[in-house]
């Protein structure tokens, strides 16, 4: 934990891209604290840095300035490779189009993060049943992610984001491809994901009601970010 | 290894990509396999030629005869452990197309010449007691089914019998196996005391000497004193080693060898190209999928591996299959009836072959390895 108690902790945190000549800012000077055990909902308008700031949290990318501690761990002054492992570890991503390898069935789809740790396959077995458990979806994992719907194939998103049991489970627009059945089963999983097996959540998204599922509810607008109560 | 699941499977993502790819490699292995069997057959002898042995021949050339006279003289040289001759008879076997080598030998001193000559003790001691018998190599014995026991017609082209006749008889007493892959065997040997005294005419005369010094080291010494010992006679010799010898023949066809390596050399390069290519094509198509391998944990390191694994596992597949396809074909034997008697897929090639499944899967794979390992995930899945 950081020294105020906060999973994740965003400071100071500044984000410039360059495109030629021209410098974009993106983040300005950004704070962020997530405590433990919280749903947080990202939402903005398009272009306001919301997929900037989440790539941050993930160690998928590094602040310009500022820094980024999760669990503890300053990730934005780790190398490539440490924070790679650190991400096995910390972190489990969902897409918003699931991002699946289409090669692969939902079964190994879902233990890919795993291939990097020391279980071995029976272990590995263990995990992979209980995570398609968990999204309801053990019957169908021998099946390749073209047979399945938008919806399952979030599911199975998610199980490979939890598979790993990571302190931190980060969702960009996880339902913004999928319908509002399919979306709500989604949110209904995140709900429960965190509800009931007390995961850290922080979902980017552009919906409303979807939104309204967080425990609190963030504005993005032009690099900073604004409270603003969950109803 | 828990990561070749996910090689595999990427196998599966372009079948027919995949399958085209696998088999341009597999005929470009197959046609390295069938030049390599050619080449060794085109200059065979030249590898396995003793490094002890010279040969000895007329100094104008190899078709003029040499005194027979001359065994005795050479055993004298020093350094000198051993000497017989040989001759060329020429004949014709059922008709011309038949061809293989013939010569009238004295048995004991040629077999202990040739050590790499396998005769059973029998049929040694047969061939040695009966003078018409003859003993030929497996080779030509079964290109024309011959077994112990017949009896051999060959039609003399040069060497007529007494009063003018062509026919010669043999009773074949005999077949040699070589002691090495790449040992001839498709002489065929008869007593040269039955054919001297039975020939019209050039007694005593032999076509050439084949010499063992006792230190290979010493050859190019041994061949000068030779040669020096016979200088100024009627019949001047000119002494080489038994591979500069069998060289010498080898380069009456063209230099078979550097032809056979540029037509290799370009279908590598074509090869390297299109599987290249292909294997880079499939790395960009797979951005998405590198940076989602990147995202939930996969270092630099693995990315790269994976890319390079898979490029290997192209080459392999197609490679071996081509490699195990080639060395099936030349298996079946000499692919022309005859013309090409020692034909198998050489040791050293099939090492070569190995070495070039390797290369090809590492150069293929190393630019596109490199670019997935370069890849940046957020801006790969940014592209999604
Ligand atoms: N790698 C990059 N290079 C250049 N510009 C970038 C890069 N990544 C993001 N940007 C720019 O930064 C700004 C914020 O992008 P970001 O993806 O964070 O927005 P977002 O809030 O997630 O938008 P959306 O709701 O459309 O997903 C955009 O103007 C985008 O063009
Ligand atoms: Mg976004």
């Amino acid at each position: 934990m950081s020294d105020n108690g906060s999973l994740v902790s965003v400071r100071d945190a500044t984000k410039t891209f360059r495109r030629g000549s021209e410098e974009i800012r993106v983040l300005e000077r950004l704070d962020l604290d997530v405590p433990e055990g919280e749903f947080l909902a990202l939402m903005g308008p398009s272009g306001s840095g919301k997929s900037t700031l989440l790539n941050l949290i993930a160690g998928l990318d590094r602040p310009t300035d500022g820094s980024v501690t999760v669990a503890g761990e300053r990730i934005d002054r780790l190398s490539r490779t440490k924070l790679a492992a650190w991400r096995a570890r910390h972190v489990g991503l969902v897409f918003q189009f699931y991002n699946l390898l289409p090669v692969l069935t939902a079964e190994r789809n879902v233990e890919l993060p795993l291939l990097l740790t020391h279980l071995s396959r029976a272990q590995r077995k263990k995990h992979v049943d209980t995570a398609l458990g968990v999204v309801g979806l053990t019957h169908r994992k021998g099946h390749y992610p073209r047979t399945l719907s938008g919806g399952e194939q979030q599911r199975v998103g998610i199980a490979r984001g939890i598979v790993t049991d990571p302190t931190l489970l980060l969702a960009d627009e996880p339902t913004g491809d999928l319908d509002r059945k399919s979306g709500d089963e989604i949110l209904e999983l995140l709900t429960a994901l965190n509800r009931e097996h007390n995961k850290t959540i922080v979902m980017v998204t552009h919906d409303p009601h979807a939104a309204r599922r967080a425990t609190r509810v963030l504005h993005m607008s032009e690099g900073k970010l604004s409270q603003e109560a969950a109803e | 290894m828990k990561f070749m699941r996910l090689i595999v499977a990427g196998f599966r993502r372009k079948k027919i990509r995949t399958v085209l790819t696998l088999l341009s490699i597999a005929v470009a292995f197959i046609l390295f396999g069938l030049l390599a069997a050619i080449r060794q057959a085109l200059s065979q002898g030249v590898d396995v030629a003793g490094a002890d042995r010279l040969v000895v021949r007329h100094k104008v050339s190899i078709i003029q005869q040499l005194p027979g006279s001359y065994e005795a003289d050479m055993e004298q040289i020093d350094g000198v452990s051993d000497a017989t001759h040989s001759s060329w008879f020429g004949g014709i076997y059922q008709e011309p197309a038949n061809f293989f080598p013939q010569f009238p030998v004295q048995p004991e001193e040629y077999l202990a010449m040739y050590p790499e000559f396998l005769l059973p003790e029998d049929q040694k001691q047969e061939w040695f007691r009966t003078r018409t018998a003859a003993v030929a190599g497996r080779a030509t014995a079964e290109r024309f089914g011959w077994s112990v026991g017949d009896k051999i017609p060959i039609q003399a082209t040069a060497w007529t019998r007494n009063g003018g006749q062509k026919l010669w008889d043999f009773d074949l007493v005999g077949i040699y196996d070589g002691a090495e892959q790449g040992t001839d065997t498709t002489q065929f040997l008869f007593h040269y005391d039955y054919f001297d005294e039975a020939r019209d005419f050039g007694q005593g005369s032999v076509g050439w000497y084949i010499v063992r010094v006792a230190e290979p080291d010493d050859a190019v010494r041994i061949a000068t004193a030779i040669d020096g010992e016979f200088a100024n006679s009627p019949a001047e010799t000119k002494a080489e080693t038994e591979g500069a010898f069998v060289q010498g023949f080898a380069d009456q066809i063209g230099n078979i060898g550097a032809i056979i390596q540029a037509i290799v050399g370009a279908v590598f390069f074509t090869i390297l190209l299109v599987a290249g290519n292909t294997m880079a094509q499939s790395v960009r198509e797979r951005t998405g999928e590198f940076a989602v391998l990147k995202a939930v944990g996969f270092t630099d390191t693995h990315v790269l591996s994976l890319v390079l694994m898979e490029a290997l596992a192209v080459a392999a597949l197609g490679g071996f299959v081509g490699l195990g396809i080639s060395w099936f074909i030349i298996s079946l034997g000499d692919p022309t009836g005859g013309l090409l008697p020692i034909f198998y897929f050489p040791r050293k090639d099939m090492a070569v072959g190995v070495g070039l499944v390797i290369a090809l899967g590492l150069l293929t794979g190393l630019l596109p390895a490199l670019q997935a390992r370069q890849l940046r995930i957020a801006d790969a899945l940014r592209r999604l």
